[in-house]
């Protein structure tokens, strides 16, 4: 497959790695940013081939794993409204609400549906005037022009039953909210190779300058990663702190005009609730007021949910018996105690990171390397 | 900036719920969800010798006669997809689960369900296709039968077929036969079922030339055990992929099980299909391939005779048996680094992210 | 967010750019995809898709670049050949900040 084969070939990718472990004289602790990323990263063993002071930390997974609790809740319920069809991505299906996931509710009689494009949304309203559907909008800025499209589409024709739940989240204020945590040891990022894209990457130039850290847009496959820690790497040996671009063959500074004009023209950026996290400034997007009639959350207004994030994390859920770390579908894999997703992982009292250790197939300890 | 900094240490990592007080449709997709289904429910309340071995078909004996006897239930939505439809695929299933335990299939019952409105045409297309398969497959359908649900609540037609078959008395297949040392064979490529049938389905609409898989593999069999006594487990990895298959096999025979990424067989367009959705080969599912565990001194001779045989001309010897963590399935990247390849949860979902 | 596949446009249809579509090949799969953002895009080029969008057009040339960087990297390390320490990185300059 051109474009995607060559950038897996496992010489130049060892190759690579001789290279980063000859440039690599101290530890240096690097992030990705991109799900994507860390899926390429687990799928490759990508952790495996690197120099031992090379330490990746994963970001916060993805938009799927950070959309508020509330809107998730607001979905199930939407789904379940007589008359709706509720479509979605297929990461959605699975991320648990308060009480249930989207799974559920299509189990308690709603229709859900899974699309491939928002587009085909689009599409099925247009083609059922008696139903309205409904869009659940998630994703990073990669993922907001296809979203603004459809929606910018569904005015243009006039449908008056379409609408999208929108749960945009931004990239720069996720990396600087991470950057100002006192407890941060991240010093250099891998970038969203096609976050950027999309928007380039005039944007991370003031981040690396603020705090300090190289930045080097990113690519998916396993080359681009192993040449973006080279960068990174490099960077933080020679003391620079810049924004580079390793995926230049998709890339440019100025990212896809045609693409920020849509979204300019259908989405703002707004304050978002992360889930766990709490609110971030300016940290997401909305559909503009002339949009009104196309925004979910205005159409089924229900006012604020009460909603409640189970209250142990998933630690507690896991001895309660309720999850068990191996129904995580990232548990072993994408989430381990040297590379952890999310809090339990990193706590050596967390009962995942426990499980993983001791018991979980007898492999592993804190400074090994994965089986 | 926020007036209270939101802390991302207290993220928190949204695991998929395990405990449900519903059935979701991830509970029939063969992966973790099903195999809680089975552990929590059926297996506890129906127990005995022959169901707690967990094979795909049962062998039982009557009066001298070694017998194997299995069901399997099609809802296979579209009904009609490239390379077959919900009749072949019945017909296929029922003879391939009687095969994997080394059974000659011979008979059939066929069960339909079909729904208020669903047109007859179409419900003789299926037939027709299901007599032809029966046919070609030498197997006959000697009872059968049929209820209508109301419209709305059947979703077309699903079929169940129950078949019988009979095993040699020197042929002792399980999934707990699985023993360090033997080799893991797979008969040719991966996904092409899966993405077939996806690429038939709304929302997800694409065009490609990939066709089912779905073909009766009890003359590969056949051929296979004449070649070999020592062939320890038969699986056809259907729903789940090969993942599932491995992982059930490693699970019940209380081994670690090890592939090679560079191994596995998977057509390119099967590729190119699971790259756009996101989609791993090893858990999309197959229709005509088959798994096979074979002592390490018979492997090359049973290679030798799959080859010798349509449906198992790339026939590759894909990994080996080991001591360990029983259960433990890993697999070597093409990069040398390893991987585990664990069950999902439920069905592998298409991915934007 | 981040999955986006590379396909070879086959033909393309539409007139007005915020409406043109191209019949997208992924490795014998097809798939209609729009290119309402990649209004420059001609049969033949490569794309990376994205939701069925066109997000990019891939620089065929910085692709090459890229790769023979890559591979010469690779090779260089195989021999031991590869100085320690700095060299200058051509990826870097090219596209930093333009």
């Amino acid at each position: 497959m051109k474009y995607v084969d060559e950038y897996r070939d496992p010489q130049i990718a060892h190759g690579l790695a001789e290279k980063i472990a000859r440039t690599a004289t101290k530890p240096w602790v690097l992030m990705e940013v991109c799900g994507g990323q860390t899926h390429t990263l687990m799928r490759y063993g990508i952790g495996d081939l690197l120099p031992k002071g090379i330490e990746l930390v994963h970001g916060p997974g993805c938009p799927v794993c950070v959309t508020p609790l509330e809107l998730i809740d607001k979905a199930i319920r939407i789904a379940g409204l007589p008359d709706v069809t509720f479509t979605s991505y297929g990461d959605m299906l699975r991320v648990p609400g308060s009480h249930t996931d989207l799974f559920g509710a299509r189990a308690n009689g709603a229709d859900v549906r899974i699309v491939y494009s928002p587009m085909d949304a689009v599409k099925i309203a247009r083609e059922n005037p008696a139903r309205h559907v409904v869009f659940f909008g998630v994703g990073f800025e990669t993922t907001a022009p296809a979203n603004a499209m459809a929606v910018w589409q569904a005015k243009r024709e006039g449908l008056t039953n379409f609408s999208m739940l929108v749960s945009h989240v931004l990239v720069p204020p996720a990396m600087r909210l991470i950057l100002e945590s006192p407890s941060n040891r991240v010093q250099g990022f891998i970038g969203p190779g096609h976050v950027c894209t999309i928007m380039g990457f005039s944007e991370y130039d003031a981040i690396a300058r603020d705090f300090g850290v190289p930045i080097v847009v990113g690519g998916f496959e396993p080359l681009d990663l192993l040449e973006a820690i080279f960068m990174l790497v490099s960077q933080l040996e020679e003391g620079r702190a810049e924004v580079e671009n390793q995926y230049s063959r998709s890339v440019e500074f100025h990212g896809n005009a045609a693409a920020q004009k849509v979204m300019r023209e259908v989405f703002e950026v707004s304050d978002r609730k992360w889930r766990g996290i709490g609110e971030i400034a300016e940290s997401g997007l909305v559909l503009r007021g002339e949009y009104a009639a196309y925004d979910a959350e205005r159409v089924f207004d229900m006012g604020p949910l009460e909603v409640e994030e189970p209250r142990e994390c998933i630690s507690a859920l896991v001895l309660q018996g309720q999850k068990k770390p191996i129904d995580c579908s990232a548990f072993g894999t994408k989430c381990t105690p040297m590379t952890p997703l999310g809090a339990p992982m990193v706590s050596t009292e967390g009962a995942c990171a426990a499980w993983y250790q001791y018991k979980r197939h007898g492999l592993v300890t804190v400074e090994g390397a994965h089986a | 900036m926020p007036e209270t900094a939101a802390d991302v240490a207290a993220f928190v990592c949204p695991a998929p719920v395990a405990v449900r007080d519903r059935i979701v449709l991830g509970h029939g997709s063969g992966g973790r969800l099903s195999a809680n289904l089975l552990r929590d429910i059926f297996l506890p309340l129906f127990s005995n010798p022959v169901l707690d071995r967990m094979d795909d078909q049962a062998v039982v004996e009557i009066g001298g006669s070694r017998l194997a006897f299995t069901t399997d239930s099609f809802v296979v939505k579209p009904l009609f997809f490239p390379g077959g439809d919900i009749g072949s695929l019945a017909v296929h299933g029922t003879v391939n689960d009687l095969a994997m335990g080394g059974a000659k299939p011979l008979y059939l019952s066929a069960g339909f369900i079909v729904e208020e409105g669903f047109p007859v045409e179409d419900l003789r297309r299926i037939a027709e296709s299901m007599a032809q398969a029966a046919a070609n497959a030498g197997v006959a359908i000697v009872t059968g039968d049929t209820k209508v649900v109301e419209r709305g609540k059947g979703d077309g037609v699903f079929i169940n077929t129950t078949g019988i078959g009979v095993v040699a008395a020197d042929v002792r297949m399980s999934a707990d036969g699985a023993r360090p040392g033997d080799v893991v064979i797979l008969s040719g490529s991966i996904g092409d079922h899966g993405v077939a049938i996806l690429a038939s389905r709304e929302g997800l609409e694409f065009e490609t030339t990939v066709v089912s898989d779905s073909a009766p593999l009890h003359g590969l069999v056949a051929r296979m055990l004449s070649v070999s006594r020592k062939i320890r487990v038969l699986r056809d990895p259907t729903r789940g992929g090969v993942s599932s298959t491995l992982n059930e096999i490693a699970e019940q025979s209380r081994v670690t099980i090890g592939i090679e990424e560079k191994k596995i067989p998977v057509r390119d367009e099967v590729r190119g299909a699971c790259e756009l959705l996101g989609l791993d080969p090893l858990y999309v599912a197959n229709e005509g391939k088959l798994v096979a565990i074979v002592a390490a001194e018979d492997a090359d001779t049973v290679l030798g005779a799959m080859r010798g045989h349509p449906l198992g001309a790339d026939a590759v010897a894909i990994g080996t048996v080991g001591e360990g963590s029983a259960g433990l399935v890993t697999m070597r990247t093409a990069f040398g680094s390893s991987r585990i390849v664990d069950l999902l949860p439920g069905d592998q979902l298409p991915r934007i992210c | 967010m981040c999955l986006a596949v590379p396909g070879r446009v086959l033909t393309i249809e539409g007139d007005d750019p915020a409406f043109r579509s191209a019949h997208v090949d992924f490795c014998g799969v097809r798939k209609t995809v729009s290119l309402s953002f990649t209004p420059e895009v001609q049969a033949g080029d490569y794309v990376l898709v994205h939701v069925g969008f066109a997000i990019s057009r891939i620089d065929e040339e910085e692709a090459r670049r890229t790769f023979e960087y890559l591979k010469h990297i690779g090779a260089l390390e195989e021999e031991g050949l590869a100085p320690p320490g700095a060299e200058v990185n051509h990826r870097a300059e090219g596209r930093a900040a333009s």
